[in-house]
């Protein structure tokens, strides 16, 4: 028998999920265990599947939620609850006839299940290890986190998907990044990836699966780790890995979806091989200096026009930085720190789960929102927002003049009416600083929940640092 | 899905890199249930002011670019979102194929299922392709080449069962759903169940 050759994580899940492996002809056919739906990417994949007359072919492996036109204002009874914009009322409408009509379970708004997909998904333990997990959704590179392979899909993969489960697929190359280190006080996972976006670009990851791994990486919790997962897509890769361990492991355990018993024990021994192999071929590796980091804010309108948060942003460069400069209206060759903010989001699939919302509180706590800034907190799930509660982060996020709000993707991109006005500077815990993406001619500087936490305190561009 | 074999136009340059998918078509024009339609939001914060009229500075308003039905792009085109509505857009306002030295995963994919082609081109041919705005290129499936207008020809990288399906028109959903058999071999074989 001839040795065995050394394999990358990815490569296990990928061949363990194969139901006909690719030829140079024909891409493979990949077995999809977890299929996360959402009211806005999924109408038109199962208006397919009628005009077809298909039905789903597994209905026990999909899972729905309604996140992104969500409205997050506080009600009293969700009779109350008000959709922003006709056609945006109908896609709920639509979404909630195709679950009933396929059979598949729909966490709804009256469920207390229901939150951002990217959240409820481990949650709800429905995210696991070894795992292949789609979602109409880029930001499905977020599972990857427990070692899962989760990548976003347009709608007419959903509707193949939902029609067979499975997905035609060619074979990704394979990026290592590893961030070697202790973080230092006040630099967080946000941080990492975005200056990780910075060092690699934002086609850095193209074509590439990415494996994150380090002594930074393996000293996160899970919350940490899906913010660095999450945010993969924003380097191009469709998807992020992350090899479970014990942190992973404690983090499923009797939660509603792992499994149970003596299912349980032997899943632990199954995602206890899902590493890579000593030994494995990476096509490409990039090492970051953990240590030596500081906490990022973006300048531009893409995730790698990023800087450590005292230092000035370029003096010049290429067509697409010297756009970026004009739309954000901020100075070449200066620090951020004199940006006037006007709104700051905490927030989106990238930043706002439980350890996120503490974060951002550690600093609100006993302080004021400045005057002019409004701060929205929105928690990532209805399950956060009651722990939140629970621990009383509402009351200091009120106490300090930000609004408190139902969970949903929000602010993020402002489909659900949540927008950051025309020409309004804003930092945002999101994932994406594009033009427009929170509101027509909005400006966005990505950051951690510390430095927007800051941010919110001193109406500016502020320093977490000082306040921990 | 209709077969693409061969696409003659005159290009319509937009020289940005990392041209995203939230500018391709904003979030706030993704609340609909169809996918016909969204033609008229392509770009549409950089095609129209904020009094709603049309800018006429933006190049796709502009009178040379009527009929253009390939679009140049500068490096990464379509990154972000895994939005289909993108490629939908396009193809609604009249692109039938997208030119740069990078397209996005997720872009290119979503592009090729709606016969939308998406290709790259090494630095060279993009760099002289930003510099001739309306020039006549033909694209040919079938041999996977490029025909600029000084004649020059050069050969893109296409999946091969990818460019199969846009000779023949054939709907990938289709072809999966002839695996069936070995689908249900993998369930039942398979050493556990998700």
């Amino acid at each position: 028998m001839s040795a065995i050759h050394p394999r990358t994580l990815y490569e296990k899940v990928w061949s363990e999920h194969l139901v006909v492996d690719e030829t140079a002809d024909a891409p493979a056919v990949l077995y999809i265990d977890l299929h996360l739906i959402h009211e806005v990417t999924t109408p038109q994949a199962f208006s397919l599947l009628d005009q077809r007359g298909l039905p789903v072919r597994r209905p026990d492996l999909t899972l729905a939620t309604m996140d992104h036109s969500t409205p997050t204002t506080p009600v009293r009874t969700l009779k109350d609850l008000q959709i922003v914009g006709a056609d945006a009322a109908a896609q709920v409408v639509k979404m909630q006839d195709n679950c009933r009509q396929f059979g598949i379970k729909l966490l709804d708004f009256d469920s207390d299940q229901r939150g951002i997909v990217h959240v409820i998904g481990p949650e709800l333990g429905a995210t696991q290890p070894g795992k292949t997990i789609v979602c109409g959704d880029s930001h499905t590179s977020t599972h990857g986190a427990f070692g899962a392979l989760a990548f976003g899909i347009g709608t007419t993969e959903v509707a193949h998907v939902l029609a067979t489960q499975c997905l035609l697929q060619r074979k990704a190359r394979t990026l290592l990044i590893e961030i070697t280190g202790d973080l230092q006080k006040g630099v967080t996972a946000k941080d990492v990836i975005l200056a990780t976006i910075g060092q690699i670009g934002v086609n850095g990851g193209t074509g590439h699966v990415i494996e994150y791994r380090g002594e930074a990486i393996s000293s996160m919790d899970m919350d940490a780790r899906m913010t660095i997962c999450n945010m993969s897509i924003e380097a191009g890769a469709r998807a992020g890995l992350i090899a479970p361990d014990d942190t992973t492991i404690n983090y499923l355990r009797d939660r509603p979806r792992a499994p149970k018993n003596s299912q349980w024990d032997a899943a632990v021994t199954r995602w206890r091989k899902l590493c890579s192999d000593d030994g494995a071929r990476f096509d490409k590796v990039v090492t970051v200096n953990g240590t030596a980091l500081e906490p990022m804010v973006t300048f531009g309108t893409n995730p790698g026009m990023v800087v450590p948060i005292n230092e000035p942003i370029p003096r010049d460069g290429d067509a697409g930085f010297k756009k970026a400069i004009e739309y954000m209206q901020i100075t070449p060759g200066k620090p951020l720190s004199d940006a006037r903010v006007d709104v700051v989001f905490i927030g989106s699939c990238t930043n706002s789960r439980i350890s996120d919302l503490q974060q951002a509180a550690s600093i609100l706590e006993g302080r004021k929102v400045a005057e002019g800034v409004r701060a929205l907190v929105v928690p990532g799930s209805q399950q956060i927002k009651r722990e939140a509660e629970s621990m009383g982060l509402d009351r200091i996020f009120e106490q300090a003049g930000a609004e408190w709000r139902e969970s949903g993707c929000s602010m993020c991109l402002g489909m659900n009416g949540d927008t950051v006005p025309t020409g309004k500077l804003s930092v945002s815990t999101s994932n994406r600083n594009f033009e427009g993406r929170q509101g027509k001619g909005s400006r966005t500087i990505l950051a951690s929940p510390l430095t927007a936490a800051a941010s919110a305190i001193e109406g500016r561009v502020a320093d977490p640092r000082p306040y921990l | 899905m209709n077969p693409v074999t061969r696409i003659q136009s005159r290009t319509v340059v937009m020289a940005n890199t990392d041209i995203d998918t939230d500018q391709i078509i904003p979030a706030r024009y993704l609340t609909t249930t169809t996918r016909e339609g969204l033609g008229k939001h392509l770009f549409n914060d950089w095609r129209y002011r904020a009094d709603g009229s049309l800018n006429d500075d933006f190049i796709l308003n502009k009178p040379d670019s009527a009929g253009c039905q390939v679009l140049v792009a500068g490096r990464n085109f379509g990154c972000g979102s895994s939005r289909e509505h993108a490629p939908w857009a396009l193809i609604d306002f009249g692109i039938a194929a997208v030119i740069s030295s990078e397209i996005a995963d997720i872009f290119r994919s979503n592009a090729l299922k709606n016969g939308l082609l998406p290709i790259v081109v090494d630095e060279n041919t993009l760099n002289w392709l930003l510099d001739h705005p309306y020039a006549e290129v033909v694209i040919d499936v079938a041999d996977s080449t490029l025909t600029l207008a000084d004649g020059t020809t050069v050969n893109y990288p296409i999946d091969r069962f990818a460019r199969y399906c846009l000779l023949e028109g054939i709907d990938q959903l289709g072809y999966l759903q002839k695996r069936q058999n070995e689908i249900r071999q993998f369930e039942e074989n398979r050493s556990w169940t998700p």
